[in-house]
């Protein structure tokens, strides 16, 4: 394909764009059609070719429009009218009302602050283009910045234009990429091989950004891998997807052949003399192989277990090579930045954390969905503006961001504008992008609970400290929940804590204490209650009269109802 | 001595070692293939059995200790043939904070099965999954693969009754 060729895609598919009167969207990232979306397309279609509209309208299948809760979310362009919970039966009022005033019972206020607050850079075509179409990404704009970096730049000023931006690693740590780009990019090896990989291995529990891009704009992250490939001098790139995902594998399958036929991916891009391959490695179910070194030996057929750094995969990668490792969000970054310029970018979020990032909004908030505001932004403006706040008349108890490696931040954190020093320095972390609302119906023990059990299943066991610690961390907590634990065990969780944190090899057992140091530094009444029922329950048991005075004993605080019922009798 | 290596032949007549072989066949017989092929077998088999483990050792030229290795530590692969539907129950964070215990409390009650356990009968297997990304719509339970969201115990249970009692016919089988 030739520049001019590219052009003329993107402007064939705008021009058969244009001549619908109405191009109506339905939603059909997983979320909405599991609402049974599918169905509502068909009907749609059927309905227009019942009234013989087949020349002023089209229907097409759109990526996520972000408000999962009110999906299957349909909208009509170019009129930007938009129609949440529809059914099926609702495609011929649909279809009638095309020239007429919308239908208000299904309306969903596009004005709305879930709409209006939010600013869309990584997602900016989610819900607008079909992800199984290469032209409708095409005629957005798609692969121009590709063509960029390919006809007019450097790899070295590339990575100037990254470094500029102040883009930082979305996966959780945020690294500065351009940095990471620059040490690749240095980095030397015998026979000359580099790899690019993209770590799509979204295991936090609660958090589905990347499947949601990966779903909705799969050609934006193999644009940003080979830009990226170009910068660092690589050929061969590797997208390492969950299997758990199979919509996303099989629109990135589609997408990668789509973009091989147009000779986007090859040899020869652009008739330069840049040659790029992508293939895809299907993850299986380890959450540690989101750790890069661990992600690295899945790649290469073995247990996904981390080894010590350094060397950093930058040096000392894929098959001993260097290799570029970034996350589905930071690639998703990469194209805009490059058609815009670094300086664009940079202008957005603050002065530490550039550029917007996208939440996984989740838990006991109205609005659940997929959203994406700049750096920066407070808290409460993301769970009570953009959420909507908690339903059924709860009350906000406490946010958890960071998965597994994150924390649980109160109430009083919710003015705190949401970057990585901030998130850091509260005890949390900006993770990859989960984001969990709880109310006061949940017992923070019990999450810390669930969290630690979660890290002591998916601990690989190559390191004693990980492997034991967290087992033994969660030996304390249920003892905590089942109230027979005595200060000396609060003494001792804080001590493993401590050790778990400082002594473990990779990532995922540096941050599993996270949710219980969170918990017991913001909740510490909660632990104290059941610690307090235990002391309490044990002198009336060294009386021997158990089992009448158990039923008093339980805390009048707020208690989970699922452990009321949990106290088991000596 | 010889230095090509025998090619060991497939377990059994079964057509489907076609398609793992031609897994393997496309990463040149290397060992770095061996997730790729044990998701193939999976895929193709439904579960990995001792023969397939073997097979795919002695093609890959990889230890069956290694193979055995790999097939263990990953949550995705399954020693264990499965029933005839599947329910798997997210244990995402949100599905968990909005009750998805209750969800599986519910089930195995009902069917006197543990995660991980089929029914005596074979016709249900109850699964947990650490997180489908249907974070939106929790709790989500995936029935036979497909992802059903915001359910209570009694939609769980009359989704799961509805999907046992489906005559045979009506279920897609890929035999």
């Amino acid at each position: 394909m030739t520049p001019e060729e590219l052009q003329k895609v993107a402007i064939i598919e705008q021009e058969s764009q244009e001549q619908y009167d109405h191009r109506i969207h339905v939603c059909m990232a997983a979320g909405c059609l599991s609402n049974r979306a599918d169905l509502v397309k068909q009907q749609l279609e059927k309905q227009i070719a019942a009234n013989g509209l087949e020349r002023r309208c089209t229907v097409k299948g759109v990526g996520c429009m972000g408000l999962c809760a009110a999906g299957p979310l349909v909208s009509i362009q170019p009129k930007g009218i938009m129609y949440q919970e529809v059914k099926p039966t609702d495609a011929p009022d649909i279809i009638q009302t095309l020239d007429k005033a919308p239908i208000e019972r299904l309306r969903c206020d596009t004005a709305m602050p879930f709409f209006k607050e939010q600013k869309k850079v990584v997602l900016e075509n989610c819900g607008l283009i079909d992800p199984e179409r290469v032209e409708e990404y095409i005629a957005v704009g798609g692969y121009q910045g590709l063509l960029k970096a390919l006809t007019e730049m450097q790899p070295a000023e590339v990575i100037e234009e990254v470094t500029r931006s102040g883009l930082r690693g979305r996966g959780g740590a945020g690294f500065p990429t351009g940095l990471k780009w620059s040490t690749v990019a240095k980095a030397q090896h015998p026979d000359g091989r580099k790899f690019v990989i993209c770590n799509a291995d979204e295991g936090d529990p609660g958090a589905f950004m990347d499947r949601s891009v990966l779903e909705s704009d799969p050609h934006r992250i193999l644009e940003g891998m080979a830009i990226a490939a170009y910068a660092v001098g690589a050929t061969q790139g590797y997208l390492y997807v969950r299997a758990e995902y199979p919509l996303a594998v099989k629109r990135l399958k589609q997408a990668i052949r789509q973009a091989e036929r147009l000779a986007l991916l090859g040899n020869n891009i652009f008739g330069t003399p840049f040659s790029f391959n992508v293939d895809i490695r299907l993850g299986a179910g380890a959450f540690v192989c989101g750790e890069e070194t661990a992600l690295i030996a899945s790649i290469e057929g073995k247990r996904g277990q981390p080894r010590p750094r350094p060397p950093f995969p930058a040096e000392s990668g894929l098959w001993g090579c260097p290799t570029l490792i970034n996350n589905v969000e930071t690639f998703a970054n990469i194209p805009p930045i490059l058609r815009n310029g670094g300086e664009w970018f940079a202008q957005i979020g603050t002065e530490k954390s550039k550029g917007t990032k996208v939440f996984a909004l989740a838990g006991r908030v109205k609005n659940t969905g997929l959203i994406e505001v700049p750096m920066g932004i407070p808290l409460r403006r993301i769970i009570f503006d953009i959420g909507g706040g908690i339903p059924d008349g709860r009350k906000f108890k406490a946010v958890q961001t960071g998965g597994p490696s994150g924390g649980c931040l109160p109430e009083r954190f919710l003015d705190m504008p949401v970057d990585y020093e901030s998130l850091m320095q509260a005890g949390s972390i900006m993770g990859s992008g989960g984001m969990i609302v709880m109310d006061d119906t949940s017992c923070m023990v019990d999450v810390a609970r669930y969290f630690m059990e979660f890290c002591m299943s998916e601990s690989c066991g190559k390191c004693v400290p990980c492997r034991v610690g967290t087992a033994q961390m969660h030996d304390l907590l249920v003892k905590i929940i089942e109230k027979r634990a005595t200060d000396s065990d609060v003494r001792l969780l804080n001590e493993l804590c401590d050790m778990v944190q400082s002594t473990s090899l990779c990532g995922l057992g540096q941050t599993a204490p996270n949710p219980v140091l969170s918990t017991l530094r913001y909740f510490p009444e909660e632990y104290e209650a059941l610690v307090q029922a235990g002391r309490e329950r044990e002198a009336a048991g060294s009386n021997g009269s158990a089992m009448h005075v158990a039923p008093q004993l339980k805390p009048n605080s707020t208690q989970p109802q699922a452990h009321v019922d949990s106290e088991v009798t000596p | 001595m010889s230095l090509v290596a025998v090619k060991p032949s497939p377990p059994s007549n079964d057509k489907r070692w076609k398609i793992v072989d031609a897994t393997m066949r496309r990463h040149g017989h290397e060992p770095r293939a061996l997730i790729e092929t044990l998701h193939t077998v999976q895929e193709t088999f439904g579960y990995l059995d001792d023969q397939a483990l073997r097979y795919v050792a002695l093609s890959l030229r990889t230890p069956l200790s290694k193979v055995y290795g790999v097939a263990t530590f990953y949550h995705f692969f399954t020693l264990k043939p499965q029933g005839e539907h599947a329910c798997v129950v997210c244990m995402g964070t949100a599905c968990y904070i909005k009750g998805a215990p209750q969800l599986l409390e519910a089930i195995g009650q009902k069917y006197g099965i543990k995660p991980g356990q089929t029914t005596a009968d074979n016709r249900l297997s109850l699964l947990t999954a650490r997180c489908v990304g249907s974070c939106g719509l929790a709790p989500a339970v995936v029935f036979d693969g497909e992802v059903v969201g915001r359910l209570d115990k009694s939609d769980t249970l009359a989704r799961i009754e509805k999907l046992i009692c489906a005559k045979p016919a009506e279920v897609q089988h890929d035999t």
